[in-house]
């Protein structure tokens, strides 16, 4: 009998103890609404869509919740009750009961139904989610170990870890993968979706608030996966236009200075044999296209924010900034960081 | 305690467990009750080296941009992890429960091949080791425990850890489909006389529906095991696309192991809460015949579920329609197996021993994780949910919260039988608020860390708002865990060496292992009690009363 009354104290001691961390994350939340004008809730992202595509899931999300709220609730109280009610309190052995078929029908019948009805509405939501595909692709993202390259074939623009979609209008994306399977997801803006060998996988985005979205890959692949993160960048179609025509214009080869030394060094170094420059050389692209990499947010996935001092460290240190990437750590001199830097700056 | 009829004064001591020479007779041992308690040290010992890995995540997922492990090392930990706690700890524990109990409770002498028996667990042991080997040779597998290709293929994992995972896992599953084999043959052959089929102990039941899933499942992953080595030993290319092999069909092959695998874990858990809930509760079982038959529901079923964990491949909405309906079907026989568990406290006079406590909290739990699974089931939540956190939050609550906590009952209830000795009841209460605890602490939160967008498997986290703090809450929720194993195995010593004795059956059963003494003879029963009834020993007390 007392240990019944410290089962029952205990579990409400957990619910307390659930009831108290939703209360402080909540200040946070609402914390984080009033004061980033960028990137607004990132709490729950999957819970706060910014496209009609994660809306719906949301959606479905909130009806599993009430119904599974709602079996657990159930459960959970007729156990407590039992436990109370049903604890020992004499020797004599009770009644003997083996069953009961109305109840087994009873409770059969119903998750029947409920998971029927689960069943229509998550039918429902992916053919809202997955509508057909009737032309080729906006945006074409293919997953490499461990960074995306971004293409829109429209425009022959190619950029990496950064992916702009104006606002309002529904995009198809291509999710592919250069060497082992990734997975394309941004929370906010809907399903993710695998990047698998030898196939071509679509996803349809259309966002309906500009800002800054985080996306990451899902799919383990391989050492460095932690850091195949990714921002996704949504403007109005104007600024889309903008930023998409200025990605398109080829770099110019700086001719003065430490930046005019640095891209003969580019080309000197092994540089070049991986990353192409649009304007400047024009190789296979076995790392990131680097045309306009200083006008990116961040650098290797995330890993650092571009800034010139994390640009030269990452030239200098590769290796030991993000361990197992595939750049190598050339043992680059001083001089050469400055210059190549410098260079990089320039390609805005 | 103290309101189990047992008067303690009156039992003999059991003989001492340790003797001189007798690590030779346990070597060569192949008497069943010996091996289920092999099987059980061995999968103790690999659960104490995966609860290290555990907590050696947990300390790198602390606080974000941690360095304490690199990482290539965290990508061997979270995969010897995986596999540990799957094919070395779950699997044979619960394959030692079952090698242990089920001659005795059909009133048998031992199993029908009892040398096939002990095959089974020495391939399973030096299976073992030949995983853990792998570190000695350099490397671990470092691919995750499904190892997805192409990351398996020879071009992504050059070192030798997967082959020897690969090899490993395949000896494991030769000696655990040997055991398969030996529990259909010695439910079916060897029961007591009057042991009907209907009058099976549920336990059984479900170990027997168990064995015929491993026998359907395992082969699946031993064919993609022995496809993976030749196409990492001999360059083929069942799982590359540049022969015109696909890396799906890993998928399929694995899943299709993979999701049997999953029932396969948590069937013979399911037989645990079915004897111990009705006999902590004084009632026989409610519905016996529905748990029966809605495990056989479960089984079939499992064997036409496995592309949801492939939803967010891109197979299709043909796949997702057929995989999301069958898996939100599997969802209603298990919860008939939840309402008869409850029904079956319904009206029963309750004894709050630590073994119920345990199969209270699994109800409790289970019941969390069976919801979460359906919130996969139901298709566009799971492109999701899938891969982040929220998934290792269900798959705990079920795999640890769901089977783990039905083990723990399982110990408690069947170790003095055992033994000869009564486990500490007051630690054992300690052993379990803690555990259920640090259980909750660790887990729940990370559903929402899922939600919230953090992927699985991730060595390390950028430091966005909430994450530092529910990593951390986690962490400590680890360590309760791990604390509370500890005082678990301080019972376990203390109460083999000083426990109470416990008499042939301390807790009124009525099931055949409590018909004869514990620990039993080698022989099991001197003379076996009529059977004619599912509760042969309740018939027995009932009529000598009247008498």
């Amino acid at each position: 009998m007392k240990l019944a009354g410290t089962s029952h104290a205990g579990k409400l001691l957990l619910l307390r103890k659930c009831i108290t961390i939703l209360i402080e994350f909540l200040p946070a939340l609402v914390y984080e609404e009033k004061n980033s004008s960028q990137a607004v809730a990132m709490h729950l992202s999957v819970l706060s869509p910014a496209s009609p595509e994660a809306a719906h899931i949301v959606w479905l999300w909130n009806v599993c919740l009430y119904v599974c709220a709602f079996i657990l609730a159930v459960v959970t109280i007729s156990i407590l009750y039992i436990l109370v009610r049903y604890r020992k309190r004499d020797e004599a052995e009770p009644d003997q009961s083996t069953g009961n078929r109305t109840l087994e029908i009873a409770w059969t019948a119903v998750p029947i139904a409920l998971v029927a009805v689960l069943f229509t509405l998550s039918v429902a939501i992916a053919r809202t989610v997955n509508h057909p595909v009737d032309r080729p692709p906006d945006v074409i993202v293919t997953g490499h170990q461990w960074w995306w390259e971004i293409r829109y074939p429209q425009s022959k623009v190619t950029t990496a870890n950064e992916l702009h979609l104006p606002v309002g209008r529904e995009m198809l994306i291509a999710v592919e993968t250069a060497d082992v399977i990734h997975d394309f997801w941004v929370p906010r803006l809907g399903r993710k979706i695998d990047a698998i060998p030898g196939r071509r996988n679509t996803v349809w985005i259309r966002a309906t608030q500009p800002g800054e979205y985080q996306g990451a890959c899902a799919e383990f692949c391989g050492a460095e996966h932690a850091w195949m993160r990714f921002a996704v960048v949504v403007e109005s179609p104007a600024a889309y236009a903008a930023w998409l025509a200025h990605q398109a214009a080829p770099a110019a080869r700086p001719v003065q200075g430490d930046a005019a030394e640095g891209a003969r060094r580019f080309g000197e170094l092994t540089c070049a044999n991986c990353h192409n420059i649009t304007g400047i050389n024009a190789q296979k692209s076995y790392g990131p296209d680097l045309t306009h990499v200083a006008s990116q947010e961040t650098l290797a996935g995330e890993r650092l924010r571009n800034t010139p001092e994390n640009l030269t460290d990452w030239l200098r240190q590769p290796n030991i900034i993000k361990p197992n990437c595939f750049m190598p750590n050339l043992e680059l001199s001083h001089r050469d960081l400055t210059v190549l830097t410098a260079f990089l700056e320039t390609l805005r | 305690m103290s309101d189990i009829p047992i008067t303690p004064r009156l039992l003999e001591e059991p003989a001492p467990c340790a003797r001189e020479g007798a690590w030779l007779e346990w070597i060569s041992t192949v008497d069943h009750k010996r091996i289920g308690i092999l099987y059980l040290a061995t999968t103790l010992f690999f659960f104490a080296v995966g609860g290290v890995e555990a907590l050696l995540m947990r300390i790198q997922l602390a606080w974000p941009g941690n360095t304490f492990l690199s990482p290539d090392a965290y990508d061997q930990v979270f995969t010897m992890h995986g596999t540990t706690m799957v094919f070395l700890v779950v699997v044979p524990m619960l394959l030692g429960l079952a090698n242990y109990l089920t001659p005795l409770m059909i009133g048998a002498r031992d199993m029908a091949l009892p040398r096939l028996n002990a095959f089974s667990f020495w391939v399973f042991l030096f299976g073992g080791f030949l995983l853990y080997f792998s570190f000695v040779s350099g490397h671990a597998p470092a691919a995750g425990w499904f190892s997805y290709a192409p990351l398996s293929e020879k071009g992504y994992s050059t070192r030798y850890g997967l082959d020897y995972w690969a090899l490993a896992l395949l000896g494991i599953g030769v000696g655990t489909i040997a055991t398969a084999i030996n529990l259909i043959v010695t439910i079916i052959n060897l029961r007591a006389e009057g042991m009907t089929i209907r009058r099976l102990p549920l336990f059984v039941w479900m170990v027997l529906v168990n064995s015929f899933l491993i026998i359907f499942a395992l082969p699946a992953l031993n064919a993609s095991l022995v496809m993976l080595l030749i196409d990492r030993q001999l360059s083929a290319h069942f799982f590359t696309v540049m022969g015109g092999g696909s890396p799906i069909l890993w998928q399929h092959y694995f899943w299709s192991f993979g999701h049997p695998e999953v029932y396969i874990m948590v069937l013979p858990a399911f037989g645990i809460i079915s004897e111990v809930i009705p006999v902590f509760s004084r009632k026989p079982i409610f519905g016996y015949g529905f748990v029966a038959a809605s495990t056989v529901a479960i089984a079939l079923l499992s064997l036409g579920v496995w592309a949801h964990h492939m939803f967010a491949v891109g197979l299709g909405p043909a796949w997702n329609y057929a995989f999301g309906a069958s898996s939100l079907l599997i969802a209603v026989p298990t919860g008939v197996k939840i309402f008869n568990w409850i029904a079956t406290m319904w009206g029963g006079s309750i004894r709050f021993t630590t073994s119920l406590l345990f199969a209270v909290a699994f109800l409790f739990t289970f019941t969390i994780g069976g919801l979460s699974g359906v919130t996969f089931a139901a298709f566009p939540l799971d492109w999701q949910t899938t891969d982040s956190y929220y998934v290792v939050a269900h798959m705990h609550y079920v795999l640890f919260g769901g089977t783990l906590f039905a083990v723990m009952a399982g110990v408690y209830y069947w170790f003095p039988k055992m033994s000869g000795r009564m486990l500490s009841e007051r630690w054992g209460v300690v052993h379990f608020w803690l555990m259920f605890i640090g259980f909750h602490l660790t887990f729940l939160i990370q559903h929402i860390l899922g939600l919230d967008g953090m992927p699985r498997r991730v060595y390390t986290y950028p430091d966005r708002p909430g994450w530092a703090v529910m990593n951390l809450i986690s962490t400590i929720g680890a360590f309760v865990i791990g604390i509370s194993v500890l005082v678990f195995l301080a019972n376990i010593v203390m109460s083999l060496r000083s426990g109470a004795p416990a008499g042939d059956n301390p807790w009124n059963a009525w099931t055949l292992e409590w018909a004869t003494s514990s620990p039993p003879p080698e022989h099991n029963f001197d003379r076996i009690p009529p059977v004619h009834s599912a509760r042969p020993l309740w018939d027995l007390m009932h009529r000598e009363g009247r008498a």
